[in-house]
């Protein structure tokens, strides 16, 4: 809001400068002050060339819309929406072939579930402890290791998931396969939680104080002044940290795709193997599909499929933002 | 004279110059700044006491000293004590609970800081905090709480509209009735008007004056005139030291010292 | 008598509430044991496995059907030239954008479209991205599986990094230097290139640097566009000894990366390659912590030097 403010007031500025031209000709000493064309020429190249730049981003989101959507429907062509949506095999590469989306949801949901049960309140947990109640200095400390531990590769969290924690979850499981929703969703649980938890404690940060004193002057506690004061009024920056953490959990490739297995498999049982929608696209690309077969097509409905949900946790989290939104 | 005036405190005296709180050689300081030096003053129950000063002579620090917010940051430091009455309890002592405090010691902040909840729920707050869960409890005493504060009129019909919606001045009366919901034993008020328009500004005035006669008031201001209209006692600091401290008329009108004088005149410099 | 009996009740409720604060304040500390606990967890597990497998030779190798023999010579090489591709080209981009959404940019429909977008793109999954470059890189502009192909496309996936970055590092400028500057009769450009730009140059390094810690542990999009071969070779060396001397023709070759790599030792089922998996991610690991690490106390630092 201010900043705008700040550049509208940055453009009326210029404004004078142009208009030189008239006042300021004729006497000799202000003569270089005349409005110059070439000057203006380059200005204009590079504004122009700095908002190529940044219409770039709306290019790509097109260019992935388009991509995803014209193999889509040639894949539409080939298979109808109601099969797509109903059955309840999705084997496209078999002679048999099925193309029901059910079985790569189910499994893409009952992960991404499992790894919010985790990250939330976990996340939650750490960023309440973290703005309210930690010293200074545990702060200083706790707040770049996770932002380290948001920076490992997937890749490593889904070797240490099959080999450290599917082992680990055999021991009390004792019949646990090899592969397992439990495990991918445990791991992509807490690789999620620096992202809640850095995002929700920024949002907690930035309430301003004198509404924390408030609290604490008629005599609450720290809990109570961060779960019925501080929570609610940064509602919609904890909703976006939770929006970020499910369309994290909803997108994750790698540690499904090593630890979860890539067979499509209808289930809501955590401690079953089942490929996600994710993981399906990872196996299809390590084959060799031919550009343009029906297989090469699957994986853009799929990732239409994975998009779709995405957006519509967005959309979500942007109609709770606007319904919650703070003012102080 | 503090000792003069506490021998005649009886339990159950109903004089106007009965003692709600003693100080007695307070100092504050915090990291290496000497904020409050050595005050020692008396409140006065049911009297409205006023705190008056340059800015940054210490008054909201002495204020803060109350309810012992000063606990929520670090490297604070307390020296003397504040003794409430009626169980001469010092409140500044490290065995003293500051939480026990502020539920005893309500305040009134500089900007008014409803929470984001609704108007009936800001209001419900500390009673709630309090374990008090029974509806009709709450209806009754927010009721109340919003009369005192002359705001039930205003708001209701509406009293589950979030509180941002209110005006400013009307904030700051919720955040009064907030305060006065849980029957505080004293009512801290830190530039109250500060934030507010005159005509906003006069309501709190009128608000705390009918306020004096149910709970004792502690208010700073930054403005001598309105320190002059609703206090009964004025303290006059300067560089975190209690210049002076008498009733509000002898304060204004004849001060006993020379830099009171030039501060109420408005020759200080 | 009624003033004790209510100040034994509060008493009463304080000590109830203050058990609930110390059970969360318990709560807290425990949650962030457990993601420390982890991280240790899976640090040392996977030193225990890998650390036999680090040697010299194990960055000189080929990958090998043997695995004693295997290095990760081809995905160390391979991962530095698809950086360096990502950095040319999401860094000039990235800060172009940043540069016109916070000083250009008019407020209107359109910058707020394009702002919009920006914040949407960072939460779009990068496998996403991986589906985009396979049908716009590898076939529509036929890029194939190149080294140019994986490169731009993770620069597309951390351009919002950069973009976020620039446009933060930008904004803690304050306006009194951009004032100053055109006092003296600077144009916008001139404010921006010889002041804004500078001055923030830390701040957009911070965010680029965390972006390429981003893209280099990035796995799935590399394996959409059809890169995980079995690649034991190096691509063509840029500098070569006869005119031109310089050859772009690595750009166009085949390639493997650190995490390609990884990944294709930790599904096969021999213990001796996951040994090979926990040393490459081991290296993948320390190098991500080494840029992460270099970012946050640049970030530090910064705050500590600079007062505006």
């Amino acid at each position: 809001m201010k900043l705008s403010y700040l550049s509208s007031l940055l453009k009326r500025m210029r404004i004078p400068i142009h208009n030189t031209k008239d006042t300021l000709v004729g006497t000799p000493a202000t003569r270089n002050l005349r409005y110059d064309y070439k000057r203006h020429l380059k200005e204009r190249v590079i504004e122009i060339l700095l908002f190529l730049a940044a219409f770039f981003s709306v290019f790509i989101t097109f260019a992935i819309i388009y991509m995803l959507i014209s193999e889509s429907l040639v894949f539409f062509e080939h298979v109808s929406l109601r099969e797509f949506l109903t059955d309840t095999q999705w084997t496209p590469l078999f002679d048999d072939a099925h193309y029901g989306i059910l079985p790569l949801v189910s499994g893409t949901v009952v992960s991404s579930a499992v790894a919010l049960l985790v990250a939330l309140p976990l996340g939650t947990t750490i960023a309440i402890y973290l703005s309210e109640f930690a010293p200074f200095t545990v702060r200083e400390i706790a707040k770049p290791f996770l932002e380290l531990l948001g920076g490992i590769p997937t890749v490593v969290y889904g070797y240490f998931a099959l080999l450290f924690v599917t082992p680990l979850l055999q021991m009390l499981i004792p019949d646990l396969p090899g592969f397992s929703l439990l495990s991918a969703g445990l791991v992509m649980g807490i690789m999620i939680i620096p992202y809640v938890s850095s995002m929700t404690e920024d949002a907690m940060r930035s309430v301003p104080m004198h509404l924390r004193e408030g609290s604490y002057a008629m005599g609450a506690t720290r809990f109570q002044t961060a779960i019925k004061v501080v929570m609610p009024a940064s509602l919609s920056g904890i909703a976006a940290a939770y929006i970020l953490g499910i369309s994290r959990a909803v997108g994750e490739t790698m540690v499904v795709a090593i630890a979860a297995g890539m067979q499509p498999n209808l289930t809501w049982d955590p401690t079953e193997p089942a490929a996600t929608i994710t993981a399906y696209i990872v196996q299809v690309s390590l084959g060799d599909l031919p550009h343009g077969s029906i297989g090469y097509q699957t994986i853009f409905a799929a990732g239409l499929t994975l998009l779709l949900m995405t957006l519509a946790f967005n959309i979500l989290g942007h109609l709770l933002r606007k319904y919650y939104r703070e003012v102080y | 004279m503090v000792n003069e005036i506490m021998q005649t405190t009886r339990p159950g005296a109903s004089t106007s110059s009965t003692i709600k709180s003693v100080v007695n050689n307070l100092t504050f300081r915090y990291g290496d700044f000497q904020a409050l030096k050595d005050i020692n003053m008396v409140v006065h129950e049911k009297q409205v006491t006023a705190l008056i000063g340059p800015s940054g002579c210490g008054k909201s620090t002495f204020l803060r000293c109350f309810n012992r917010m000063h606990d929520l940051y670090p490297d604070n430091h307390y020296g003397g004590e504040i003794i409430l009455h009626p169980d001469n309890e010092n409140i500044l002592s490290p065995n003293v609970d500051p939480i026990e405090v502020r539920m005893r010691i309500s305040m009134v902040f500089q900007k008014p800081n409803p929470f984001p909840k609704s108007i009936f729920e800001n209001v419900a707050y500390g009673l709630r905090i309090r374990g008090i869960k029974r509806r009709s409890i709450l209806e009754e005493k927010v009721e109340n709480a919003l009369r005192n504060a002359a705001l039930w009129e205003e708001v209701k019909d509406r009293l589950n509209d979030l509180a941002f919606n209110l005006s400013g001045g009307q904030q700051q009366r919720l955040c009064i009735a907030r305060a006065l919901a849980t029957d505080p034993e004293i009512l801290l008020f830190d530039e109250p008007t500060s934030a507010l328009d005159p005509i906003a500004t006069a309501s709190i005035e009128e608000l705390i004056t009918d306020l004096k006669n149910k709970v004792t008031i502690l208010i700073v201001t930054h403005n001598m005139q309105q320190a002059a209209r609703v206090s009964d006692y004025t303290a006059y600091m300067y560089m975190g030291e209690l210049i002076e401290f008498d009733v509000t008329d002898t304060i204004f009108i004849k001060p006993k010292n020379k830099q009171t004088e030039d501060y109420i005149t408005g020759r200080f410099g | 008598m009624n003033h004790v009996k209510n100040l034994k009740e509060i008493r009463a409720v304080i000590s109830r509430h203050k058990r609930w604060d110390s059970l969360f304040l318990v709560a807290g500390v425990m949650a962030l044991m457990i993601a420390i606990l982890t991280f240790i967890a899976l640090f040392s597990h996977m030193l225990i496995d890998g650390m036999p497998r680090l040697s010299w030779d194990f960055f000189t190798s080929f990958p090998s059907r043997r695995p004693e023999a295997a290095g990760i010579l081809s995905a160390w090489v391979g991962t530095t030239l698809v950086m360096l591709v990502t950095a040319v080209a999401a860094v000039p981009l990235g800060v172009a954008a940043g540069v016109y959404l916070e000083e250009y940019a008019p407020t209107n429909l359109l910058t707020e479209i394009i702002e919009i977008n920006v914040t949407n793109l960072a939460g779009v999954p990068s496998i996403i991205y991986g589906l985009l470059a396979l049908g716009l890189f590898v076939y529509q502009l036929g890029l194939g599986q190149s080294i140019l192909a994986a490169g731009l496309t993770l620069a597309l996936l951390i351009l919002p990094i950069v973009i976020v970055a620039t446009r933060e590092a930008i904004r803690s400028i304050p306006v009194a230097i951009r004032e100053g500057a055109y006092a003296l009769g600077a144009t916008k450009w001139q404010t921006v290139a010889d002041h804004i730009l500078p001055y923030s140059a830390a701040g957009i390094l911070t965010g680029v640097i965390i972006g390429l810690a981003r893209a280099i542990g990035e796995t799935a999009p590399i394996i959409t566009i059809g890169a995980l071969t079995f690649i034991a070779f190096l691509p063509p060396a840029p500098v070569q000894a006869e005119f031109p001397f310089l050859s772009f023709e690595w750009l166009m070759a085949p390639f493997t990366v650190m995490p390609i790599q990884m990944f294709n030792w930790v599904s096969r089922p021999e213990e001796a390659f996951q040994a090979n998996a926990a040393a490459a991610g081991l290296v993948l690991v320390v190098m991500t912590l080494l840029m992460n690490g270099l970012a946050i106390y640049l970030r530090y630092h910064l705050r500590k030097k600079i007062k505006w």
